[in-house]
């Protein structure tokens, strides 16, 4: 019982202090858990941020659902997730609350009209970075490029394009590329 | 009640299909909250990143527990209501996380790193680098950057310096909105 409310604590800690997303977090919990309380070991950490990094959904939700099922099963799970999101739900909540009632506010609306372009640019930013991250070279580079045109221009839903590249990752590796070396 | 069933549809395939982490979830928020299903404006959309970046917290919690409010709001029901739909929205990006990540630990751990994991993510990888550019090209649109010439012009000036300022000099995004917004402020 203890356990839980102090691993919930912990991340609720977490989640309620890194700006910036998930991967903030990273090292915070690498301090908190590895080295402060020794919960897990530093090899199986890395490993599990490295799947919980590739699999879908939020990474701080995946990451401290993988700690708290490797601790406690179910409740572990259960108990870190919540701690991890309940900071961002409540301050959100709030937001959204009085959000409403300022932003029709003149002084608002002329901050948010310089805010806006500011924002595209830090979403376009990091598509340079994990084109790199992602080894895009001159053979693949059609793939991102269709993506963010069928995206943008034809209006396809996102989903459909990862499932496609997902797909499409798979056939190539299993039928394509062995043909090609022979 | 149908509005809530959808948007645990809409929050759940979201988590489920969400590869590549914050930025490639966006797009898929954005292609299925503002173009699919209109529960916010490009405008709000953009308004709830800035403050996502701003406040503590991922992304995706963020957006889902902002959108599950607004939706409701803007369907003409209560701020009571509104506060169901975002634990219905927050609850429903949650939960494939949950049963991903208990299914991979009990059963898969060992398979990750399996050729046909490894194949299948070798298509994803690309895929989401052209969701974060879909993302950026889809809200460089009239109300992020403005209809009249003049705050056209200010709007693309602005999108350059922090563009250059985030990729080149890596300077902190909270820091960047606020000069943004000071900017703004004092321009319009």
């Amino acid at each position: 019982m203890l356990f839980y409310l102090k691993a919930f604590l912990i991340f609720f800690r977490i989640g309620a202090f890194t700006i910036g997303g998930g991967y903030a977090m990273i090292p915070i919990i690498e301090a908190e858990i590895v080295n402060k309380r020794g919960w897990i070991t530093k090899e199986e950490f890395l490993d599990l941020v490295a799947i919980a990094q590739s699999a879908p959904g939020v990474f701080a939700v995946n990451i401290s659902i993988f700690i708290g099922y490797k601790l406690r099963k179910f409740w572990g799970a259960f108990w870190l997730a919540l701690g991890a999101t309940l900071p961002s739900f409540l301050i959100i909540l709030t937001i959204a609350l009085f959000f409403q009632q300022f932003q029709d506010n003149e002084v608002v609306q002329r901050i948010f009209k310089g805010i806006r372009p500011g924002v595209v640019a830090l979403i376009a930013a990091p598509t340079f970075n994990m084109a790199k991250s992602a080894k895009i070279s001159r053979y693949n580079v059609w793939i991102p490029v269709a993506s963010a045109l069928a995206i943008w221009l034809l209006g396809v839903s996102p989903i459909y394009i990862i499932i496609l590249c997902g797909v499409g990752g798979f056939v190539y590796g299993k039928y394509i590329q062995p043909k090609m070396k022979n | 009640m149908d509005l809530f069933l959808t948007l645990f549809y809409v929050f759940f395939v979201i988590g489920l299909f969400g590869f590549g982490g914050g930025y490639a979830m966006l797009s898929m928020i954005q292609g299925e909250v503002v173009i699919r299903h209109e529960w916010l404006t490009p405008a709000q959309f953009t308004d709830i990143v800035a403050i996502s970046q701003m406040t503590p917290g991922p992304i995706g919690i963020n957006s889902a527990t902002y959108v599950g409010y607004t939706a409701a709001l803007n369907a003409g029901m209560s701020p009571a209501m509104g506060v169901l739909g975002s634990c219905v929205a927050t609850f429903a990006v949650v939960l494939p996380s949950f049963i991903l990540m208990i299914a991979i630990s009990r059963f898969f751990m060992a398979y990750s790193k399996h050729p046909v994991v490894e194949q299948v993510f070798r298509g994803l990888r690309p895929g989401v680098v052209g969701l974060l550019a879909a993302a950026a090209l889809v809200l460089m649109n009239e109300q992020n950057f403005g209809v009249e010439s003049s705050q056209i012009l200010v709007s693309i000036v602005l999108f350059i310096l922090t563009f250059i300022a985030s990729y080149r000099f890596k300077v902190n995004p909270i820091l960047l909105i606020i000069l943004c917004g000071v900017a703004g402020f004092f321009i319009y």
